[in-house]
């Protein structure tokens, strides 16, 4: 009987550490991923925007390593952690953010616009909230078809919830019952815009009681209790336990995008404890509990880096989309198409 | 000194609240940090309790401003970007756009578009909506395409009595200056000649009157002169300054960055059709972007959008008819 006890609290143990190491390694690639992009913009490289998870990762890591193949994801804009966990590669995220024509958007999308739909990991529009009901969608249509199983995670901001878009579709799921599993980040801004000018509520996480679905508050830097706290609510949704909303609590520790300085972040908000970097917590715990000492995670951050440099090293020498080859068509029916065939 | 379009802008709603105390300003991130772009900054400050941030609700915020213009205000809502006003859209065309039309109350609101495509802004960040909300009857639809108008057209938008959609373009916020904001200026519902010419007309509006003006400056070196008529307002529309503009040149290019199917190209070649056929010396003619989304990668973007150098194609084109 000890033994029995012995040994599951070992395997358990043993499980805490891949876990953690696992989810810390996304984490670290997903930073250097944002940190090399926002020098390649920087150096005029780049069209656009950036936009980076920094701070984020611990939260986003937590819902991609929740997911199995098959389940279906709906990142948002600070989602490089739980991407990449999801199984989105890096040469992914790179070519899209390069305009690669070999990339999933094939440069007619950009940046963090980008998603393989027939993989389960959807393609965000900018148009916030609107992602959370093709979630839905694919969801109804899993139940209409028999499948069962499944579960589906949207990502959003504190800032996207004051939209119709994420009434309607929370209201929505709780209707219909469906597994989805809608994860809020509250970093304290959208944009500028502190969340006192955004919502009047004490804690986002008491809106569930409204909808009707099962809400869950979580400390968004502290990775253990993302991993619990998000695990356990897409356990529940996979139960067959309705939507749950998972509100996390943390900082964005960045810009809006590279072009921001956020000059206006409360100084006060980056002393407290939600203020802290999460990729520092977790490689605090995980020194502290043994699982890795720093002379491994020097060698995985440097794997890390040399990964992301390959990467983006191969996509700078990859073609850029040819207009003359383009096939410049927005319907898949062909011969319905007009084609316009305008003489640029 | 130098003035740009984003300076016009900013400066036409600090002159719109200093002298009317109805004028308010509401939309994200329009407060302190004083807007995406900008156009908002320090207004928060010069005239407190009147710049207010909104929540990423754009039905509210637009729903909000009909609300305060039936209470006697002049709001004025800046849209992030004009691709989001389409969260908004059924405040906009349903509810300020029938508002007097049913109660015979005006609606006068004033809605702040930025509008248009930049290198690597994509498909959600790029939108020119001018056409959709011509369509719907009850808005007004402003396109400035200069510093001097962006300034004058503003101040008219929020003086009249009706709701006004404001597009104003991305692309021209930081390139264009001008010396001083304007005294005077054209009426809104008057197009301007931007070049004058006798070969061909060229009608443009919004960004793309810089792009028939650089295409007419190429082909004056070939040695056709063309006029160039700046639409400034796509609603109402100056059909008479551009068919007086055919009636002299006998051949019309209409250049518009929005899609191709239907629009304000498509406006103008068919009243011209109908008004001016025995003017035209040849077809009339349209240039669009292209019938798909606005691309992201910057080779496909300019290929996307009419540029100088495919108006003068198809302006030469049309010249050898
Ligand atoms: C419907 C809509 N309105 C406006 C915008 C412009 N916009 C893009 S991101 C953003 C702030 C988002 O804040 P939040 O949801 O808190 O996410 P965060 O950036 O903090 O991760 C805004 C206003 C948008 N994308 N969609
Ligand atoms: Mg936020």
């Amino acid at each position: 009987m000890l033994q029995t006890v012995i040994e599951a609290k070992q395997s358990n143990a043993a499980a805490a550490r891949d876990i953690h190491l696992a989810a810390w390694r996304f984490m670290l690639l997903a930073r250097m991923l944002d940190d090399k992009l926002a020098a390649v913009w920087r150096a005029g490289k780049m069209h656009g925007g950036v936009f980076l998870s920094r701070g984020q990762e611990a939260l986003s890591v937590s819902v991609g390593l929740s997911l199995n193949k098959g389940d279906v994801f709906a990142p948002l804009i600070r989602d490089a952690a739980g991407r990449l966990a999801f199984g989105e590669s890096i040469l992914d995220a790179v070519r899209t953010y390069l305009g690669s024509a070999l990339g999933p958007m094939r440069g007619r999308d950009g940046n963090v616009h980008r998603g393989r739909p027939r993989e389960g990991l959807l393609p965000m529009i900018s148009h916030l909230g609107a992602m959370i009901s093709v979630v839905n969608g694919v969801l109804f249509a899993r139940r209409l078809k028999n499948v069962s199983g499944t579960v589906g995670a949207a990502c959003v901001g504190d800032g996207a919830t004051s939209t119709g878009a994420f009434h309607e579709a929370l209201n929505q799921a709780a209707v219909e019952k469906l597994p989805l599993v809608l994860v809020v980040a509250d970093n304290q801004y959208a944009y500028s815009t502190p969340t006192s000018r955004q919502f009047a509520c004490a804690h986002l996480a008491d809106k569930a009681q409204g909808y009707g679905v099962q809400g869950h508050a979580v400390d968004g830097t502290d990775l253990t209790a993302c991993l619990k706290t998000v695990g356990q609510a897409v356990a529940r949704a996979r139960d067959g336990r309705g939507p749950q909303l998972v509100v996390a609590s943390l900082l964005r520790l960045c810009g809006h995008g590279e072009h921001d300085d956020a000059g206006y972040v409360d100084p006060k908000l980056k002393q407290s404890p939600l203020g802290r970097d999460c990729l520092k917590v977790a490689e605090e715990k995980i020194l502290r509990e043994k699982w890795a000492d720093a002379s491994q995670l020097a060698a995985w951050r440097e794997e890390v880096v040399r990964e992301i440099e390959e990467s983006v090293a191969q996509v700078q020498r990859e073609p850029a989309p040819d207009p003359f080859a383009e096939e410049w068509r927005a319907i898949s029916t062909g011969h319905l198409s007009e084609g316009h065939e305008a003489e640029h | 000194m130098s003035i740009t379009y984003l300076d016009a802008i900013r400066e036409a709603q600090a002159r719109a609240l200093r002298d009317d105390p109805r004028v308010f300003i509401y939309g994200q991130d329009v407060g302190a940090f004083g807007g995406a772009f900008k156009a908002t900054k320090n207004l928060a400050r010069e005239f407190p309790g009147r710049v207010l941030d909104a929540p990423i609700s754009e039905d509210a915020i637009v729903g909000l401003a009909v609300g305060a213009a039936i209470e006697g205000m002049r709001p004025i809502i800046e849209m992030q970007f004009a691709d989001f006003s389409t969260t908004g859209f059924n405040q906009i065309v349903n509810q300020a756009a029938t508002l007097y039309w049913r109660t015979n109350v005006p609606c006068p609101i004033t809605l702040r578009l930025p509008v248009g495509g930049t290198s690597g802004s994509g498909p959600f960040h790029s939108q020119c909506m001018e056409a959709v909300y011509a369509h719907y009857p009850g808005l007004i639809v402003l396109t400035p395409a200069t510093v001097e108008d962006a300034y004058s057209m503003l101040l008219e938008a929020v003086a009249l009595d009706d709701p006004v959609i404001f597009c104003e373009h991305k692309l021209l916020y930081r390139h264009l200056k001008a010396e001083q904001l304007p005294g005077e200026a054209l009426p809104v519902g008057r197009a301007r000649i931007a070049r004058e010419g006798r070969d061909l007309t060229m009608v443009a509006y919004s960004a793309m009157v810089h792009e028939a003006l650089e295409a007419a400056r190429e082909l004056s070196a070939e040695g056709w002169e063309i006029e160039v008529v700046d639409l400034r307002s796509v609603k109402p529309l100056d059909t008479d300054t551009v068919v007086a503009s055919v009636a002299r040149t006998g051949r019309l290019l209409c250049v518009g960055e929005a899609w191709p199917w239907g629009g304000v190209t498509a406006e103008i070649v068919s009243r011209v059709s109908s008004e001016g056929y025995g003017l035209l010396d040849a077809p009339p003619q349209r240039l669009n972007a292209r019938d798909t989304p606005v691309p992201y990668h910057p080779n496909l973007w300019a290929a996307h959008r009419p540029t100088a150098r495919s108006v003068a194609a198809a302006a030469r084109n049309l010249l050898r008819q």
